[in-house]
């Protein structure tokens, strides 16, 4: 045997085993995730080891207890879920609404300082957001609006937007400029093109985009802990269940519940367009 | 693009009457316009919740502003060093710069590292093989509050699995409290680190190995060469490139990280990075002053940091 032949072998079976320790450890910890909040406590303590739920042992008491509103003794859940998606929801909304023109316009056209305005936000991209988060801070405290989920909002599109215009513009420079001048030959005025040209052709990258911002939007931490954390029915379900896992009060299987609410949206909307989101966050990778 | 055509005769049918020597705008001006006009509300957003913010955080670094006197002081009070001062000479501050130093760069090499290997592993095809792509993001997409919960449960001494089968089956004498003993915190928090954001290295290396030539595997392969000298010699250098941008990127985040450091350990145990500080800093001690400056210091560490990089692997980058 030579070398090559030995080298094939036995990469052919190193891959399958490194291909099936990948999944054991990114897959394991949500499945213990979901596990344990599907027994009682009381179970957990008793044998932490295990990672099979016993039929007898099945429960959904702790979703219950979970999602419950304070005021009939659960933890609210599903106050936090309708702030988050509100939040979230609002945030992808209007960053789309300012994004979309100004990605296409540092795409296509040719203004005054448009070479800056693309480096700006790369370098706001790659900004600390504990330095915007003091005079934000500063200026909640001082306006009141810390504890609004309006400011809140406005926090998130301020994170949102920069990855945004990136991802739109790496896009719509990769549509032929020969179809919008056909369009303007035809006698469309620039919204025109933009609307009847670009926009359709650009739906599946906008779509990515959108689930990008509300993923960024729905699991965002930091901004939700400075501003809200005075005002309990205001909480997300990020910053609830970080806040309630702070004390010793809740059981671990609650909260596991707690997060498996928290995760979920995420897995789904991720898995329903995975293709379409992987792509769309490498498009110009080559270009790097 | 589009060029800058004579004047089509579009325009003129526009031109008002009452004005009507006036020349009308060229393509090439009027593209100019549309443009300032498209961008402007990006522009202004960026400018207003970051642009400003960011001078604002500087002017806050040279003055002494507290939370409570915070109406009392104007915009631009007495300007002093104070704050900078007192960030460099409190007790801490080098160990805080060390550890995120550690962090940044463990966490940078650890995920380029494992995301290198998951790229190479999916990079053909095989049955499974989206679902397993999928799978091996799901670190990176999921909320951050949850997986933080999920390791510090699954670490926890005595209810976690990790401990519970470390003793049965690895034979630990007692539960090793990962998360909050000085000996294994930090390095625990760079092992997370890694773990979550190998899938942002793994879909830029992926898409970068699936854009090599086919051609060029083939050729080396005719000429005798083995898989481990065709990784060597032929993907890893069309690999390089990526990989000094992934760097600086994953570095540059890292290092401002704050979430995954602060849920996981709080900033205990010998994991106090300097985002995490200045978060002390602005709620716990209410000092504004010193936060700011503080921020500032860890954005000056960080663009030094970065412009050395650079320096070495700019050609590269660009």
């Amino acid at each position: 045997m030579d070398r090559d032949m030995v080298e094939t072998v036995s990469l052919r079976w190193l891959r399958r085993l490194v291909i099936a320790a990948f999944l054991v450890v990114t897959v394991f910890p949500f499945y213990y995730m979901l596990v344990l909040s599907v027994r009682p406590i009381e179970r957990l303590l008793l044998d932490p080891g295990s990672l099979v739920v016993g039929f007898g042992e099945l429960t959904v008491a702790t979703y219950a207890e979970v999602l419950k509103a304070t005021d009939d003794g659960g933890q609210g859940f599903l106050t936090f879920i309708r702030n988050s998606g509100l939040v979230a929801v609002a945030a992808t909304v209007l960053t789309l609404l300012v994004a979309i023109p100004g990605a296409y316009a540092v795409a296509r056209l040719r203004f005054f300082g448009r070479r800056q305005v693309d480096f700006l936000f790369l370098a706001v991209y790659l900004f600390p957001s504990i330095v915007i988060a003091i005079p934000l801070f500063v200026v909640f405290s001082l306006a009141g609006l810390r504890g609004s989920l309006f400011g809140l909002v406005l926090v998130y599109i301020s994170q949102t937007l920069p990855v945004s215009v990136y991802m739109l513009k790496n896009y719509f420079e990769t549509i032929p400029v020969s179809l919008e001048e056909s369009a303007a030959i035809d006698g469309a005025g620039r919204l025109g093109i933009i609307r009847r040209v670009s926009l359709p052709l650009a739906a599946p990258s906008i779509m990515a985009v959108a689930l990008y911002d509300f993923m960024i939007a729905w699991n965002e931490f930091l901004f939700a802990l400075l501003f809200l954390v005075d005002k309990p029915d205001r909480w997300t379900v990020s910053l609830g269940l970080s806040l309630l896992s702070d004390g010793v009060e809740v059981p671990k299987t609650v909260l596991m519940a707690g997060s498996v609410v928290l995760t979920l949206p995420i897995v789904i909307l991720f898995f329903a367009s995975e293709r379409l989101l992987t792509e769309g966050l490498t498009s110009g990778a080559e270009k790097g | 693009m589009t060029t800058t055509a004579p004047d089509t005769g579009r325009s003129p049918t526009r031109e008002r009457p009452d004005r009507p020597r006036r020349r009308p705008l060229t393509l090439r001006r009027r593209e100019s316009r549309a443009g300032l006009a498209l961008v402007a509300p990006t522009l202004l957003v960026t400018i207003a919740v970051i642009g400003i913010p960011i001078i604002w955080t500087v002017v806050l670094a040279f003055q002494r502003v507290r939370l409570a006197t915070l109406r009392k002081t104007g915009l631009f009070g007495e300007f002093t060093m104070d704050n900078i001062d007192r960030v460099l000479h409190t007790p801490g501050f080098a160990d805080t710069l060390w550890v995120t130093l550690l962090y940044s760069v463990g966490g940078t090499v650890g995920s380029i590292a494992l995301g290198l290997v998951a790229a190479l592993v999916v990079r053909r095809p095989f049955r499974g093989r989206t679902l397993v792509r999928a799978s091996m993001l799901l670190p990176y997409v999921a909320p951050v509050v949850a997986v933080t919960f999920v390791w510090q449960v699954m670490l926890d001494p005595q209810l976690g699995i990790v401990n519970h089968w470390g003793q049965r089956l690895l034979g630990w004498d007692a539960p090793v409290p990962f998360l909050t003993q000085e000996s294994t915190a930090l390095a625990t928090v760079i092992v997370f680190e890694a773990w979550r954001y190998f899938p942002f290295a793994f879909l830029f290396l992926l898409a970068r190995l699936q854009a090599v030539p086919g051609e060029l595997e083939e050729a080396a392969r005719v000429d005798g060469a083995t898989p481990t000298q065709r990784f060597r010699h032929i993907l890893l250098p069309q690999l390089l490139p990526v990989i000094a941008l992934l760097g600086v990127l994953r570095f540059i985040m890292t290092f401002n990280k704050f979430d995954d450091v602060y849920l996981l350990t709080g900033g205990a145990a010998g994991t106090e990075v300097v985002s995490v500080r200045v978060y002390e800093f602005l709620t716990a001690r209410t000092d504004i002053g010193a936060a700011a400056a503080q921020a500032v210091v860890l954005a000056v560490v960080l663009i030094v940091f970065v412009l050395i990089y650079l320096r070495f692997f700019g050609r590269r980058v660009s």
